[in-house]
């Protein structure tokens, strides 16, 4: 059993798992190449037609399980908007629903074994991160102007302090976008290549394997609530900035 | 040990985090994109408007059926209201029947007690008369017997008998 350590032959890739890979044939990744990327998004788009659209066929006043799973959904997104946005926010309500759905069932289908986490990528969150922030900048400028500005300074401070938190505000809200994204890619990454490295000590020796395959439970157990609680966050964090841009007074 | 897993992952992805290899970056870019557009289309013009009607379809339902319900208990309660009013009504209309009768029979008792009073006054002043009538007929009869057998009497004894002196003895006598 404990052989493979021994051999040098102990394969730990925590990292294998997040390669981006051609579905068929050979060559470059081009940006049209239809990859695991696809493959798992895809699967996202179908999980969500399923969930949402097939669930909700019946259109039951008295709902069945799956349309009760997308009425749930849409209410704690729904209710998430107009509490953090107010009332002017709710036209907005598909495009974060959209933001927090894909989410959610990317992080969700992650957790499958052998499948690929899209959501893991800084490539996809930081797309995802920066579509907010270029759009809630320009809804601010555009709905208020260069009273948007105001945002950055802190008129219930003393004056003198104020041009100094303008600049701290300033720089904070050019780092949005970077938390924003790392935040997600993140904690999916670390989450998924902490279980990889625990699912291969389940490799080593009589002793460790079962401790190592109880830390495998336990850290998917976690990962079940990261997903969401990432999913979640991503999309509370969007409503905050949106609610800025469309109030930006503080 | 600690090593092992990093130095593996590097030289599996060639060129460290697969996350920081650019190259693939156009390829995710571009599939997330064609992603999120879809899952937008699909859910504003399919899932969103259908679940919103059938939440606001719902709550529809049930705004009517609490209306409903509270007509109804409305209703119950005005039905309530009358039956209890109805129940007063009744029990005055008894009471108000009862002390009706009570003093129509009292009248008519009155007047038959007058009557029956008056009735008795007459038969007892009838009677009295009757017995006046029957008294003084037997003192006749018994003055008259009196004076027969006085008159006979006196006969008898060989005397002659006045008629008017043994009348006003008799009369002295019955007075006496």
């Amino acid at each position: 059993m404990a052989d493979p350590v021994e051999g040098g032959g102990l394969s730990f890739k925590p990292l294998d798992q997040f390669e981006v890979k051609r579905l068929f044939g050979e060559g470059p990744i081009e940006w049209y190449t239809i990859t695991n990327v696809t493959m798992w998004m895809a699967l996202a788009v179908l999980s969500i037609v399923l969930l949402l659209v097939m669930g909700t066929r019946k259109r039951a006043v008295v709902p069945g399980r799956t349309q009760s799973i997308a009425e749930t959904l849409y209410g704690f997104v729904y209710t998430m908007v107009e509490d953090v946005t107010g009332k002017d926010g709710i036209k907005y309500f598909p495009y974060i629903f959209t933001l927090f759905i894909f989410i959610l069932f990317s992080n969700f289908l992650g957790l499958l074994p052998m499948s690929f986490t899209t959501t893991s990528h800084i490539a996809v969150t930081a797309i995802l991160a920066f579509a907010v922030f270029i759009t809630v900048t320009v809804l601010g400028f555009v709905k208020n102007g260069a009273s948007f500005l105001s945002l950055f300074w802190v008129s219930s401070a003393p004056l003198a302090l104020r041009p100094i938190l303008a600049v701290i505000e300033v720089i904070s809200y050019f780092v949005r976008p970077v938390s924003h994204s790392i935040r997600l890619a993140g904690n999916l990454m670390a989450g998924h290549a902490v279980l990889k490295v625990f699912a291969g000590f389940a490799q080593v020796g009589l002793i460790i394997a079962p401790v190592a395959i109880l830390g495998v439970v336990a850290i998917y157990a976690l990962e079940v609530l990261v997903s969401a609680i990432q999913a979640y966050v991503f999309t509370i964090l969007t409503c905050v900035y949106l609610k800025d841009a469309l109030h930006p007074h503080h | 040990m600690a090593d092992t897993p990093v130095e593996a992952g590097a030289e599996a992805s060639g060129a460290g985090m697969p996350q920081l290899d650019f190259s693939t970056f156009p390829n995710q870019i571009f599939w997330l994109l064609v992603t999120l557009v879809v899952i937008y289309l699909i859910l504003s013009r399919v899932a969103l408007p259908r679940i919103a009607s059938v939440l606001a379809e719902r709550q529809g339902t049930i705004t009517n059926d609490i209306a409903a319900a509270e007509e109804l208990k409305m209703r119950a309660q005005e039905a309530e209201a009358a039956y209890d009013k109805a129940l007063i009504d009744a029990r005055a209309e008894a009471a108000k029947i009862v002390a009706d009768t009570k003093a129509e029979i009292q009248a008519e008792l009155d007047v038959e007690m007058q009557k029956a009073d008056a009735e008795i006054a007459a038969k007892t002043a009838e009677s009295e008369k009757a017995i006046a009538e029957i008294q003084d007929g037997a003192t006749e009869a018994v003055k008259t017997v009196a004076k027969d057998a006085a008159k006979e009497i006196v006969a008898a004894m060989g005397g002659k008998a006045d008629a008017r002196t043994i009348t006003a003895a008799i009369n002295a006598r019955m007075k006496g």
